[in-house]
């Protein structure tokens, strides 16, 4: 894993909303293939972080490179499509869960891939609600058909904002299931999470962002269990530091 | 209550429903295909002087149809620039006037549901991997249910309209009498069975034609 080539890499990174410094990354690489919890209390900058991975918006100020090439503008369609993100709130479209979840496909122009729905609807507990509109769906499910929506084209790099906020502990399980999944096929997750028992599950890597910087980055195991910054330690004890 | 019956047996009265529905259904049509597009780019996109257009738009909403009767009788009469075209007291002329009367609020009401629609939308589309035109076609099926209501408000705002298609049209029989200019005549000649008849028929083409659009909407809104 630490020999992977970077899929990312920010370089003194700094987002802007209205003049307030939102993010101020020094230095950032995620590796291909990799999963990388991004911690930190509510407001730390994590979303802001997705959004500019997934090329939403454009840093303020330094450099932003996605496979090995600076983006500098939006970049071209073929690239973004290897990109998608689960929001925090995600949004169905007024259609019903299967037809959400080809739309990734019809916007590609690919054929409906039927077997594959079955399975994400299956796997994720969706499929006796295949055809129900999507939007008539409780926060939890919602949740559910955003995931298995994104999963449905094979993205290469995931981005998920707190993925599993909404649910119980059963569907927590199909879900990280799911993106266990996907990271054995290689996929490059960045996620977004105030669970600590999450990012120890999942990732391999984790990073602790505190007002819009990241205060430490490491093996998630080692950072959780023997963190090196004392704002680190507070933030995993509970305390507040911000 | 007989004499009424007896009116709806009045030859005439299936070419006054007939080019009615032409009329109507033309303007209807060239508003929606001018409207829809263009209310959709002003609800997504942001521009220096958007406010001034959407009050041109909002303002062109409330336009009394008798001054678009005016003026498109001025731009169409034999001194006016359009003169040439020879469309004055024609059911060309008509379809002109009420696309005109029906497209601020085509436009401006496709404007408001699609700005209505959650930006999140936007950016879940995008992240999905919509190219911009998808992104944009994505919204407005999003909005159809406040789209199909603008073109609801438009038809109705335009069969019963009467100033600009009597300016325009001449109430010409057998060429340019629609239900509306119609009823006025018949009015004022003292058929008031007659009147009341085509009434009746005006309330009834608006309420089938309205049972159509809301149906679309129905089906629109279960997709």
């Amino acid at each position: 894993m630490t020999t992977a080539p970077a899929c990312y890499r920010l370089e003194s990174v700094q987002h802007r909303y209205g003049g307030r410094v939102v993010l101020d990354i020094g230095s950032l690489e995620i590796r291909r293939g990799e999963t990388l919890a991004v911690i930190g209390p509510s407001g730390s900058g994590k979303s802001t972080l997705l959004r500019l991975l997934q090329f939403l918006e454009r840093p303020t100020a330094g450099r932003l490179w996605f496979d090995e090439r600076l983006v500098d503008s939006e970049p071209a369609l073929d690239v973004r499509r290897r990109v998608t993100t689960v929001f925090q709130r995600p949004f169905v479209l007024n259609r019903s869960v299967r037809a959400n979840l080809a739309f990734g496909l019809h916007v590609r122009g690919w054929s409906n891939r039927p077997a594959e729905i079955d399975h994400l609807l299956t796997a994720l507990g969706l499929a006796p609600l295949a055809h129900a509109p999507a939007q008539s769906l409780s926060g939890g499910e919602i949740q559910r058909v955003a995931l298995a929506r994104a999963l449905a084209f094979d993205p290469d790099v995931l981005l998920l904002d707190e993925p599993t906020a909404n649910l119980d502990p059963r569907n927590v399980r199909l879900v990280e299931d799911l993106i266990r999944e996907r990271q054995a096929q290689g996929v490059t997750v960045v996620l977004a999470t105030h669970q600590i028992f999450q990012a120890r599950r999942l990732a391999h890597r984790a990073a602790l962002l505190l007002d819009g910087q990241v205060i430490e980055v490491g093996p998630t195991a080692e950072m959780l269990d023997h963190a090196s910054d004392p704002r680190t330690r507070a933030f995993l004890s509970g305390d507040m530091v911000y | 209550m007989s004499q009424l019956l007896t009116e709806f047996r009045r030859p005439e009265l299936l070419q006054i429903v007939a080019l009615t529905l032409r009329v109507t259904g033309a303007a209807l049509l060239l508003a929606t295909v001018a409207g829809v597009p263009i209310g959709a780019l002003l609800g997504l996109v942001r521009f220096r002087g958007q406010r001034l257009v959407t009050l041109v738009l909002y303002t062109g909403m409330g336009l009394p149809p008798v001054v678009v009767g005016l003026f498109v009788y001025l731009s169409l009469s034999s001194s006016g620039p359009l003169g040439v075209l020879g469309w004055l007291f024609t059911p060309t002329a008509m379809i002109v006037a009420q696309a005109i009367i029906a497209f601020p609020l085509v436009a401006g009401l496709t404007m408001s549901a699609v700005a209505g629609v959650d930006r999140a939308v936007r950016q879940q589309v995008f992240a999905l991997g919509a190219s911009r035109w998808q992104s944009a076609w994505t919204v407005l099926l999003e909005a159809r249910v406040g789209v199909t209501a603008a073109i609801v408000a438009a038809f109705g705002g335009i069969i019963s309209e009467v100033g600009a298609v009597m300016l325009v049209g001449g109430n010409i029989e057998g060429q340019t009498r629609v239900l509306t200019t119609a009823i006025v005549l018949y009015t004022r000649q003292g058929e008031f069975a007659l009147a009341m008849a085509l009434g009746v028929v005006l309330i009834a083409v608006a309420f089938g034609a309205n049972v159509l659009l809301l149906r679309l909407q129905g089906r629109l809104r279960d997709q």
